[in-house]
């Protein structure tokens, strides 16, 4: 009987959050139960309906899994809407302050929201995705573990809905990139240790003599990733039945454990993994081999030995031991070089194949993606360093800095790289539109770059606010007047932040065009003399 | 697998490696990259020479510079307050009024005041100490306890009706209808004759019984011509500054059940120097008078 046994454990797990709600110690931790409740429920009720007698197998063992990475492509232009449309919603909430609705959609409530919207659901899934079919046709092997590869999938859903609604429901850790509770963290332990299995046990069945570059980096994602979240949340949960735990930590340790977590978090999740999605899909989008194996070598291991030290360089200035700042100072210096080595051998991969800038908006994307790369891995090393530090930290400075990564880094090599996979994925010709692909293109660049550059004035306008004194040796403002000044910025970054949504829109429909089999009429892009066509 | 190749485009062998169709130039590292990453490599080097940066059992190499971050914070403080002990000591030793009228002392006074007001009054007062229903403007010449240095001053160090300092202005208007002190006709036609001392529109029928009753209820403190009175701390009823309110209904209410704003003292938590400061930056907003000869 297919899918019986998996219908069975669903309404099992469904019942046993039935208990917890039933049995909970607070209220919230009922809410919670509640949800996993129905989201079971409400599996088990779907999975049921397609519980049918054992057929013919018709998965063929030997083609390539393509199913779950076909839902990951919509989950992760799902959940990036969502992760835009927060942000929007929560630069305009500090603008325009009556915009916070009390008590599930304050600020301090959605931030987290947008946060992991954005890192965990949108990016969390796009590395997921491109990871399977990149490993797949790299090992040229079918994915390991059979289901494995969907429990990953659902099971991280299920994550990030248990992440969202606790945000909302005030459910939360206080730590920054890692706020669901015990009992969610060891769920995302489980579905994370699946995936490190669905991963490594499809390279070990590989027919490649090597191992591609791209997936040294996922895996070094993914094993990187599984250590510091479960450092990160070790806790002591008050109740097996409640959601309030404690760290393991206190003081200083905690502060340093937590910012050891969240800068790694950017370096392995943001950096080391996307550079596995770029290792494949420039060279694939280019059809130019990659430009150096022994670069992709050096810069690979100097990445990742360099990247685990520079966490407290979040922490200068603080109560953490002048040692230990100055190790995340000089780590985060040395780190400069090997990020750009992937600047590097993504541009350089496109010497030879620059003229395809012209018609192909995809390539467009890639090159400002690297572009923002380089330019956000050079900012930070600069950041790191004490002196700029004392003027840049606690404000808008650090916003801009995450956000250039995020919305031009991380953002664009995932637009890249759902243009490049959708129409293959479906087995379409070509996308719905590629006009549409240049217009979203220039939203989203004009939106990166209006938000970076304004957070560069808010921030260093706040960062000179907070220490001008005067000729008698008085602060000359207060902390509101500093706030009150940043408003002009807050509304333009708002405004921003609609561009890039807007853009991220018209691709959620030029996507689903392309998939329901659309080719829309238009004029291919490039100069007309030249009429080369687009695809 | 293995086929070296040569990549037309740059000259550059392949690696023989191809995963997918994508294939591996054989591209030495730029000299560039390299020079720069071992350059930044030194700079690491040499600054956590330079600077306290191996931990060890007990404590942390301290580096050639013996740079600590606590000692110089505490340096940059003890300068600061260096720089400011003497003045600061001079205005210990000054009154109001010789602070308000020495250049020096003013400008200090002026600054600190600013920085402090900016930090505990604008919660209340406003940031321009504008003021806001309750909460009175500091920047015209309505005082409800006087507006000279001493007075402010007295007012900043030990607040409005507060538990806490034995020596807080005290003032406290009847409610004259929660507790039943008068009719609701009397009442009504009190906050009628109100608004009338204030010029506003009135009903002039009415003025007759609501100026027998303010005389009789209002006038001891509020003063027959509803000028108020400083020393009890009674509003002047007559201008067009209201705390709680001009309009008919606002001046009901506030005979009916009066409010009573509250202001903490300042004295004991910022100490006589700030205080002092204060008000003297209070002062001068605009609203300041000057000191009546005792």
């Amino acid at each position: 009987m297919k899918y019986l046994t998996e219908t069975i454990l669903l309404a099992v797990a469904a019942f046993i959050a039935l208990l917890g709600a039933a049995f909970s110690k607070d209220s919230l931790f009922q809410a919670h139960a509640w949800i996993l409740f129905f989201v079971l429920a409400a599996s088990a009720i779907f999975l049921m309906r397609k519980v049918k007698p054992a057929a013919a197998d018709d998965t063929r063992s030997d083609g390539y899994m393509d199913e779950v990475v076909r839902y990951g492509t919509i989950a992760t232009m799902f959940w990036g809407i969502v992760g835009f449309l927060v942000g929007v919603i929560i630069a305009a909430q500090l603008a325009f302050p009556e915009l916070n609705i009390e008590p599930w959609f304050n600020f301090g409530r959605m931030r987290p929201l947008h946060t992991s919207a954005v890192i965990f659901a949108f990016g969390g899934n796009a590395l997921i995705c491109t990871s399977f079919y990149i490993v797949q046709r790299t090992s040229q092997a079918r994915l390991f573990g059979g289901n494995l590869g969907w429990f990953v999938f659902w099971g991280y859903q299920l994550f990030i809905v248990l992440a969202a609604t606790g945000y909302l429901l005030g459910v939360t850790q206080s730590r920054e990139y890692a706020e669901p509770e015990w009992y969610v963290d060891i769920w995302l332990t489980v579905v994370w240790v699946a995936y490190l299995i669905v991963f490594v046990g499809t390279i070990v069945r590989r027919k490649e003599p090597h191992i591609y570059v791209a997936n040294w980096f996922f895996l070094s994602f993914i094993v990187t990733v599984a250590m510091l979240h479960l450092v990160n949340n070790l806790s002591l949960p008050v109740s097996l039945l409640g959601a309030k735990s404690y760290s393991a930590f206190a003081g200083v340790q905690d502060a340093l454990t937590q910012w050891w977590y969240g800068h790694n978090a950017v370096g392995f999740f943001l950096t080391a993994g996307f550079l596995g999605m770029m290792y494949y899909f420039v060279p694939k989008q280019a059809n130019r081999p990659v430009y150096s194996y022994r670069l992709s070598i050096v810069h690979f291991w100097s990445l990742i030995f360099l990247y685990i030290w520079a966490g407290p360089h979040h922490l200068h200035y603080t109560a953490l031991p002048d040692w230990a700042q100055t190790l995340g100072m000089v780590f985060s210096v040395m780190l400069w070089m090997p990020s750009w080595g992937g600047m590097i051998n993504g541009l350089m991969t496109l010497s030879g194949a620059w003229d395809k800038l012209r018609t192909d908006p995809i390539i467009r994307m890639m090159v400002i993606s690297i572009a923002f790369y380089g330019m956000s891995t050079f900012e930070g090393p600069m950041m790191s360093i004490k002196a700029v530090n004392s003027l840049s930290h606690y404000t808008d400075w650090t916003i801009g800095h995450v956000h250039s990564g995020a919305l031009g880094w991380n953002g664009m090599i995932t637009f890249g790289a759902l243009y490049f996979l959708v129409p293959r994925l479906w087995n379409r010709e070509r996308l719905y539109s590629l006009r549409m692909v240049n217009w979203h293109l220039w939203l989203a660049t004009l939106g990166i770059v209006v938000y970076a550059s304004v957070m560069w004035v808010s921030g260093i306008t706040q960062g000179l606010m907070w220490r001008e004194y005067d000729d008698q040796g008085y602060l000359v403002y207060s902390f509101a007047e500093s706030v009150a000044a940043l408003y002009p910025y807050y509304v333009l970054r708002t405004f921003a932040g609609l561009l890039y949504l807007s853009g991220a829109l018209l691709m959620a429909y030029n996507i689903y065009k392309t998939i329901r089999g659309d080719v829309r009429e238009e004029a291919p892009m490039g100069a007309p003399a030249q009429a080369v066509p687009a695809e | 697998m293995t086929v070296k190749e040569t990549d037309e485009l740059s000259g550059t062998e392949t690696t023989g490696h191809e995963w997918d169709g994508i294939k591996e130039l054989n591209s030495p590292l730029p000299r560039w990259w390299l020079w720069t990453f071992y350059a930044t490599v030194v700079f690491a080097i040499g600054y956590s020479l330079y600077y306290p940066a191996i931990p060890l059992i007990k404590g942390a190499t301290a580096g050639i510079s013996g740079y600590s971050s606590r000692a110089e914070v505490a340096k940059d403080i003890a300068m600061a307050a260096e720089a400011q002990s003497g003045i600061i000591e001079r205005t210990r030793n000054s009154t109001i009024d010789q602070i308000a009228t020495d250049d020096e002392l003013r400008r200090f006074a002026v600054s600190a005041g600013k920085s402090a007001f900016k930090v505990y009054c604008v919660q209340c007062h406003g940031s321009g100490a504008q003021g806001a229903p309750g909460y009175p403007n500091l920047n015209d010449d309505e005082w409800i306890w006087g507006g000279d240095l001493e007075t402010i001053h007295i007012s900043i160090s030990h607040g409005i009706r507060n538990d806490q300092d034995d020596d807080a202005r005290l003032s406290e208007m009847p409610a004259f209808g929660v507790d039943e002190l008068l009719e609701r006709s009397e009442i009504a036609a009190a906050a009628n004759y109100v608004l009338k001392l204030s010029g506003q529109e009135h009903d002039a029928a009415l003025l007759g019984e609501g100026e027998t009753v303010f005389a009789d209820n209002c006038a001891a403190c509020h003063g027959e011509a509803g000028k108020g009175d400083r020393e009890q701390g009674a509003p002047d009823l007559t201008d067009a500054i209201w705390l709680y309110g001009s309009t008919p209904e606002l001046i009901l209410t506030q005979i009916n059940r009066p409010k009573h704003g509250v202001m903490p003292p300042w004295l004991e938590r910022l100490g006589d120097v700030t205080v002092k400061q204060l008000a003297v930056y209070v002062h001068g907003l605009g609203g300041g008078e000057d000191s009546e000869p005792e």
